[in-house]
């Protein structure tokens, strides 16, 4: 779904999804759906070393270059942050580390969610993008270097 | 003893009238507030003793000799006389003030690890601590080359004192130097045995400690029934200010304990060469001390003797009965912590079931109990080696004060299985 749009586009078909819900329920719900369909991590990567810090549920977050882009596979114990980092994935899965580092994540905000997460769920969203944009940062020096 | 006053029947309708925060909405929803455990809500009479403070006496205590600081000074001293009276302490100056347990527990561990601690000693503490009872004794532990034993706790959440055929209380050994133990579990409600413990390690020379933090706003608290050697509670959570806090000590063990802060306030007379420290209790609080705060405190204390403790222990115990009967409603829960001696904490977790299919993070629940008004904590409550002793990476919890009703219980029920439903 994603990699037919730009990365751009795709923040803008989230924050259109989120507009259509006046809800918590309904918002909520929906999070919860997108969790379901997040492209599952491997087993053999739901290792310590890739729980992303910063979470107070536990998050693992793996990522593998793909002819120069970007393949993230994720999961979580809890529901809720399951749809979030799924939210992650779907707007940042398949793109070039450039990209990655280029986006903005004003999109966040735009979608209402931070309001309705708390404190620490929050710092952990932001700790997602922050890891995601570090995997970019390591994959497009080591691309740089071969 | 205290002196018996006539008090107004408990009336919680009149009682939560006192607690402006209850009318507030969250998420639009009326906020209905079951964290108190973490902090409880303060009734008016206590915010308007703190900011009258700031209004009209505002000066520093103990050191002006112009008018408002004698005013602050004699308010000061009201409060830690109410406390003393409260807690039943022989003497006012056993009352230290400090900015909470944490720092009372600090303040104990790092003075009588100073003035006990040697080599090989040990230290018990028990499997259900909060981590300020078990991180200030590793480090001291640490300092002077100490032990750190466990008491174990038991599948129901209490503790396991071991004993020998001649009822001696066998974790107890001719090491053990400093008994510190919690009065009330902050993460399962169990009310401790600790006057019993208290009086075996008394036998035996034992220096104790008791971490009443869950205790002082829930129980009676008489320290010399006790017979503890120090006792330490934050203000917080007992309808009082943030930043307050006690730590109560027999007073001869407390004329031994060296000073753990230095500054003003707690000097005799300074000089390059040497400082000889003031008397109880201003040896132990140096520095300006939460002066509005500690009035504050007062004002709590004085606030909860008026509604009677007892008749709110009661009130508490109803609400624990109905939400513990109605949360088992629920497929799949299952209570952490079920002593038969509890204040108004429940812990749980939502398991698998085969019925109705997969189990409840704790985070999502509390996510979604919020977004309908309802303040639960959630996580591992600061009691880390606890949830591992339950195998749990963390509960939800929920914690009643007086001001609580059975219909906010009913509402958190049906929002917990709205929430349930939406996650299953």
């Amino acid at each position: 779904m994603s990699t037919s749009s730009t990365l751009v586009q795709a923040q803008q078909e989230v924050v259109d999804e989120f507009a259509m819900f006046s809800d918590w329920q309904d918002r909520y719900e929906h999070l919860i759906e997108l969790g379901k369909d997040l492209p599952l991590i491997a087993p053999e990567h739901k290792t310590d070393g890739n729980l992303v810090r910063g979470c107070q549920s536990r998050v693992w977050l793996h990522a593998t270059p793909q002819n120069g882009h970007i393949h993230f596979t994720a999961d979580s114990d809890a529901m809720i942050t399951k749809g979030i980092v799924a939210l992650l994935v779907r707007v940042y899965n398949d793109r070039t580390p450039q990209e990655i580092l280029g986006a903005s994540t004003e999109f966040i905000d735009r979608i209402g969610l931070r309001e309705h997460l708390s404190p620490n769920r929050a710092n952990g969203l932001s700790a997602m993008i922050d890891q995601m944009k570090r995997y970019a940062v390591a994959f497009s020096s080591s691309t740089k270097a071969s | 003893m205290k002196t018996a006053v006539v008090k107004p029947a408990f009336d919680v309708a009149e009682i939560r009238a006192q607690f402006p925060i209850l009318k507030e909405l969250v998420h639009g929803k009326p906020l209905v507030y079951f964290d108190n455990a973490a902090t409880s809500q303060k009734p008016r009479r206590v915010i308007k003793a703190e900011s009258a403070y700031y209004a009209t006496i505002n000066a520093n205590v103990h050191r002006g000799v112009h008018t408002l600081s004698t005013k602050a000074t004699e308010a000061q001293e009201a409060a830690r006389e109410t406390i003393r009276r409260h807690i039943n302490a022989k003497h006012v100056h056993e009352v230290i003030f400090t900015s909470g347990t944490t720092a009372s527990m600090n303040l104990a561990a790092f003075s009588l690890g100073q003035l006990l601690l040697k080599k090989g000693d040990e230290v018990l503490i028990s499997g259900m601590e909060h981590h300020a009872n078990i991180v200030p004794w590793q480090m001291v532990c640490e300092r002077h080359g100490a032990k750190l034993k466990v008491i174990p706790v038991t599948d129901s959440g209490e503790w396991e004192i071991r004993r020998s055929d001649d009822q001696m209380i066998r974790q107890f050994t001719e090491r053990t130097k400093i008994l510190a133990v919690s009065h009330v579990s902050n993460t399962l409600g169990t009310i401790n045995p600790v006057k019993e413990l208290i009086a075996e390690a008394k036998k035996r020379g034992i220096i104790t400690v008791v971490d009443g933090a869950q205790a002082i706003a829930h129980l009676n608290v008489d320290v010399q029934d006790l017979g503890c050697d120090l006792y330490a509670f934050s203000g917080h959570k007992a309808y009082g200010p943030t930043g307050t806090g006690v730590l109560y000590g027999r007073e001869e063990l407390l004329e031994r304990m060296p000073p753990w802060q230095g500054g003003g306030e707690m000097i005799d007379v300074v000089t390059f060469e040497k400082t000889t420290y003031a008397k109880l209790p201003f040896k132990f609080e140096a520095g300006t001390p939460h002066i509005a705060g500690i009035i504050g405190l007062g004002e709590a204390i004085r606030w909860m003797e008026d509604y009677d403790k007892a008749a709110m222990a009661v009130h508490e115990h109803k609400l624990l009965e109905h939400a513990t009967k109605e949360l088992l409603t629920i497929d799949g829960l299952r209570i952490i912590g079920t002593a038969k001696e509890k204040v108004g904490v429940i812990s749980f977790v939502i398991d698998p079931s085969s019925a109705s299919g997969s189990g409840v993070h704790h985070y999502d629940l509390g996510t979604l109990l919020d977004q309908q008004g309802i303040a639960v904590r959630t996580g591992h409550h600061c009691t880390q080696p606890l949830m591992e002793r339950f195998g749990v990476s963390g509960t939800t919890r929920a914690s009643f004060a007086c001001f609580n009703t059975v219909e906010e219980i009913d509402s958190m029920v049906t929002a917990t299985k709205k929430a349930v439903k939406m996650l299953r």
